[in-house]
């Protein structure tokens, strides 16, 4: 296999909550820690989209944050195209900053509202000084044309705009330092469905037509289903299941990626049988011992509860439980003994 | 055939502002029967939610009922005066809102909040109401509801606190539950549970619901009708399983091919050009002739009443108004 | 369209025209603002030239002649003779130069500070919010004081007249730069989580380049308000220093020192030397103050 464009190598990292030193010495507590990402692992290939997928508490958008830049890691390794990010010197790293970007997920916020259009998509042309003055605009005219805009819209200021025509635009500033890998935080979650439609089938054709590798994260399986190549199941900062996509939805190996593939909304109607979802995303501050999704889990044993089920190859690609590793035989003796 | 529950009648909710009256809600019509779950679809400025808030009487100030009539068991209920409204609200018609925080004070034990309103509706003593909002707390699935009813909102989760509002909502036996996207601040995994929840209690007990969702999946899985609004106006309205599989109206058809699905292989969605016009843009005609890929002359002119095209199933559309009248 | 059309039509200036206060505020502040300004060329008398000072005209009631001269003066004179009218014109021009810069250098100080303090954070942000705690809990005018005291023994006496301007700009504008840091650093802790300020940092923009450029404009709003209410407060503060007596020399006397002339001849029955000075301060921190209100109603979203 080539070489990844990202890999990702026992990424961690913990957030200090505690509260203010001065009530911590008064009230008597110790310093709290939230682990948001947990000894993560995955590569993503050149020109392929991997999708991680989680819901509240996963940690996927703390995964993309620390990709980008954007957050330090606790400990682990980020290396874009062979090159260790956590360990490059400054000026190394801006070179690279220049091949990544990002797409955020609220489209009224990502955009400065006090900034014309053309200077938004602009900001990385010249940050960069990959292009000034006359080419500059040429260039953000080019761009705006791409996503389905008109150049004329670099006089505007983000207001007058849709949130699909914001989200455009925040596809065109992030195109505009022609990066090979852009990280998708939850590109279409503040928007309608039909807007959705347009926005991920751009997304799409524009990795065609540039040769994009995209990070694609979501909490919503029916958008990853359609856009991923491969997919990361995340639960309170772990990756418990790797697969590849069309895998991943016929054959879930994990038992929390099946819930959640249970907890999707059957639009087709074909009155398939549901097993019941229960239980909550515990608080991340205090999880689970052993297996974090023990207490939900249909398939939980003893073992689980004590012991951290280590990641193993299965049939798809890679899940973390002891009860899809090897045959259930193998886990209750393992269990009792 | 049994009376509705609810009837509305050619809704329209106009908002005057400096630049003129904008009509958010445009000659809507529909009915909920007793026990039924109607689903209210469209997407952000449709005016779904301010079709649940005129039939509550909450619309915001400036927004006002500018014509049109809603009737509650035959009786209307729009011209109330606001004090009868509030004894119909809670009792008649409970309430069920996106935001769990919204509905519950978060200075009050959820004892209290859930007893108060039970005495304000029904006549039970102190210690009789309590019993019973525990029951209803364990009805909704919260844990050892004896003891957490004297928390507070906040010690309780999200999904958890949905569920309260849920049970305050059910408090009084109400007729119609009117849940204003009661899932969509919530996990994939714990939305599932609510959407269960509120189809199985308000079938337990006899009310109907009015669900209003830009999720056309939860109503998939939850209602018996669905309504399509868009730009203000109905676009389709029938049974789920009619809309979804075979819609008729082209925006619905549009709507159902841009949603990605589990099942599906294709490599593109399909997509509707543009997006749904301002309120102080809405085109003469169909409001939707500058998206449809179907618009022909009289979309541009006159303005499609809904038409019935079989039994309980309306479209506003001038393809389907021209099929119906030739048979 | 055009620029000023479009101004004309924009909400806020809709929301001007619909308000009687606010433009009764705005005109009663642009005429006192603009005869101020213009007072060497609309006041009848140069009441800081001694030669043009009759001290016969001493206690003119206003609208009567003079006993002696038979000169009539609008609002009467003072002990040596100074026409109200202008003194008032020419105090008004002391006091605001004096406002508008003390809000000028507390806006710059505190908004300086509080951008800081939010980019920073950590113990920058609290080692600045707890000083501005600090200051915040004695009265502004006490700390004014002192700062006019330390100066003063700061300064030899030779430049104490020609500095007092400077000093009392520099007392007034360090009492009064907590409130603009403080919601600086509110409104830019709000603006550098947003995602906008995250896709800046993403491409490398210098830091000092993103507080700048993307967050200060984004937090000039309430920084405006406060400026304007500021504005009127500044005016006060240097009224009750003037007045107190350690404001502004005798010799470019302001409308606090004009009050405080006045305040001497109240019970001998010479009511307008301080009146008029009183009214002409009220009318300008009052209709300065109404427009702050009116501004922070028109920019508040959730007031609409």
């Amino acid at each position: 296999m080539a070489e990844p464009l990202l890999r990702v190598e026992g990424l961690w990292r913990r957030f200090d909550v505690s509260k203010p030193w001065l009530n911590r010495v008064i009230e008597r507590e110790k310093p709290q820690f939230l682990t948001a990402v947990a000894d993560v692992t995955f590569e993503i290939a050149r020109g392929e989209t991997f999708a991680l997928v989680g819901e509240s508490g996963s940690g996927k958008s703390t995964i993309a944050r620390m990709i980008v830049g954007l957050l330090g890691a606790s400990d682990g390794r980020i290396l874009f195209d062979g090159k260790d990010m956590t360990a490059l010197p400054a000026s190394e790293l801006r070179a690279l900053r220049r091949r990544f970007q990002m797409i955020f997920q609220d489209p009224f916020a990502s955009l400065n509202p006090r900034w014309r259009v053309g200077d938004i998509i602009a900001e990385p042309l010249r940050t960069f000084g990959l292009a000034t003055g006359a080419a500059a605009e040429a260039e953000v005219g080019r761009l705006l044309e791409t996503v389905g805009l008109s150049a004329k819209d670099a006089e505007k200021f983000p207001h007058e705009f849709s949130g699909g025509q914001r989200q455009r635009i925040a596809i065109a500033r992030a195109l505009s330092s022609k990066p090979e890998f852009i990280v998708c935080d939850e590109p279409t979650s503040a928007l309608d469905v039909s807007v959705q439609a347009q926005i991920l089938n751009l997304m799409r054709d524009l990795q065609d037509e540039f040769g994009l590798t995209y990070l694609f994260i979501s909490h919503d399986l029916s958008v990853v289903r359609h856009m991923a190549t491969r997919i990361g199941v995340l639960y309170l900062g772990r990756l418990v299941e790797t697969a590849e996509a069309k895998t991943l939805f016929r054959e879930p190996q994990h038992p929390y990626t099946r819930m959640l593939l249970d907890a999707v909304p059957d639009l087709a109607l074909s009155g398939r049988r549901r097993k019941p979802v229960t239980g909550e995303i515990p608080n991340p501050i205090s999880p689970p011992s052993g297996c974090a999704f023990h207490p939900r889990c249909p398939l939980v044993h003893d073992r689980c509860r004590e012991t951290l089920p280590e990641p193993h190859s299965t049939a798809t690609g890679m899940a973390a439980c002891f009860a899809t590793k090897g045959d259930r035989a193998e886990t209750e003796t393992a269990g009792t003994a | 055939m049994t009376e509705p529950l609810l009837s509305v009648r050619d809704l329209r909710v106009e908002f005057p502002t400096r630049r003129g009256t904008l009509t958010a809600l445009d000659g809507v019509s529909f009915d909920i029967m007793p026990g039924e779950v109607l689903g209210m679809v469209g997407e952000s400025g449709a005016g779904k939610s301010l079709t649940g808030a005129a039939i509550i009487g909450l619309l915001e100030p400036p927004g006002r009922i500018a014509g049109g009539e809603i009737r509650l068991r035959g009786e209307r209920i729009d011209i109330l005066s606001p004090d009868a409204m509030r004894r119909i609200r809670g009792k008649r018609i409970g309430m069920v809102f996106q935001d769990p925080l919204t509905s519950l004070n978060p200075l009050y034990t959820i004892a209290r909040q859930l007893t108060e309103t039970i005495r304000t509706h029904l006549p039970l003593s102190e210690a009789d109401a309590r019993q019973r909002a525990i029951a209803l707390l364990d009805r909704v699935g919260i844990p050892a509801a004896a003891r957490r009813i004297d928390d507070y909102p906040h010690h309780f989760s999200g999904g958890m606190r949905q569920r309260v509002v849920i049970a305050l909502a059910l408090c009084a036996e109400p007729e119609l539950v009117i849940a204003d996207e009661p899932t969509t601040a919530l996990d994939v995994s714990v939305q599932a549970q609510i959407i269960d929840l509120i189809k199985e209690i308000c079938a337990e007990r006899g009310a109907a619901v009015m669900l209003i969702t830009h999720d056309m999946g939860v109503i998939a899985e939850t209602a018996d009708r669905v309504a399509v609004l868009y730009a203000g106006r109905l676009a389709e309205i029938g049974k789920v399983k009619d809309v979804i599989l075979d819609a008729r109206h082209p925006y619905t058809k549009g709507l159902m091919g841009s949603i990605p699905t589990l099942t599906q292989e294709s490599d593109r969605l399909v997509q509707i050009p543009g997006a749904m016009p301002r309120l102080s843009a809405i085109p003469q005609g169909c409001a939707f002739n500058p998206r449809c890929p179907e618009v022909f002359a009289r979309c541009f002119v006159e303005r499609p009443e809904p038409v019935k095209i079989e039994s309980g199933r309306q479209v506003s559309c001038w393809i389907e108004e021209w099929k119906v009248g030739h048979g | 369209m055009n620029r000023i059309a479009r101004a004309w039509d924009s909400d806020i200036a809709w929301s001007f025209r619909h308000s009687p206060v606010a433009m009764l505020a705005a005109l009663v502040a642009l005429l006192i603002i603009l005869s101020a300004v213009l007072a060497p060329w609309i006041a009848p008398h140069d009441p800081f030239n001694p030669a043009s000072l009759n001290l016969m005209d001493g206690f003119t009631p206003p609208m009567e002649p003079n006993a002696f001269t038979g000169n009539v003066f609008w609002l009467g004179t003072d002990n040596q003779g100074r026409d109200i009218f202008s003194a008032i014109l020419y105090g008004a021009r002391i006091s605001l130069f004096v406002g508008f810069s003390a809000v000028v250098f507390a806006m710059v100080l505190g908004i300086s500070i509080g951008l800081l303090a939010a980019w920073r954070g950590g113990w920058v942000d609290s080692l600045l919010m707890r000083i501005a705690d600090v200051q915040l809990s004695f009265p502004s005018i006490l700390i004014a004081l002192l700062i006019f005291g330390i100066a003063r023994g700061v300064i030899p006496p030779a430049y104490r007249e020609e500095m007092a301007i400077w000093v009392l700009i520099v007392a007034i504008g360090l009492s009064d730069w907590v409130q603009f840091a403080r919601v600086v650093r509110g409104a830019a802790l709000v603006e550098k989580s947003k995602e906008y300020v995250q896709a800046a940092r993403l491409v490398g923009a210098h830091p000092a380049r993103i507080v700048l450029s993307h967050i200060l404009p984004n937090v000039m709003g309430p920084v405006l308000v406060i400026a304007t209410i500021g504005l009127a407060l500044a005016i006060i503060a240097e009224a009750t220093l003037s007045f107190l007596g350690v404001g502004v020399p005798p010799t470019q006397p302001s409308l606090g020192t004009l009050i405080r002339i006045g305040q001497g001849f109240l019970f001998s029955g010479e009511w307008w030397i301080i009146l008029f000075p009183s009214i002409a301060l009220l009318a300008l921190a009052l209709s300065v103050n109404l427009l702050g209100d009116w501004l922070r109603d028109a920019l508040n979203p959730r007031l609409k």
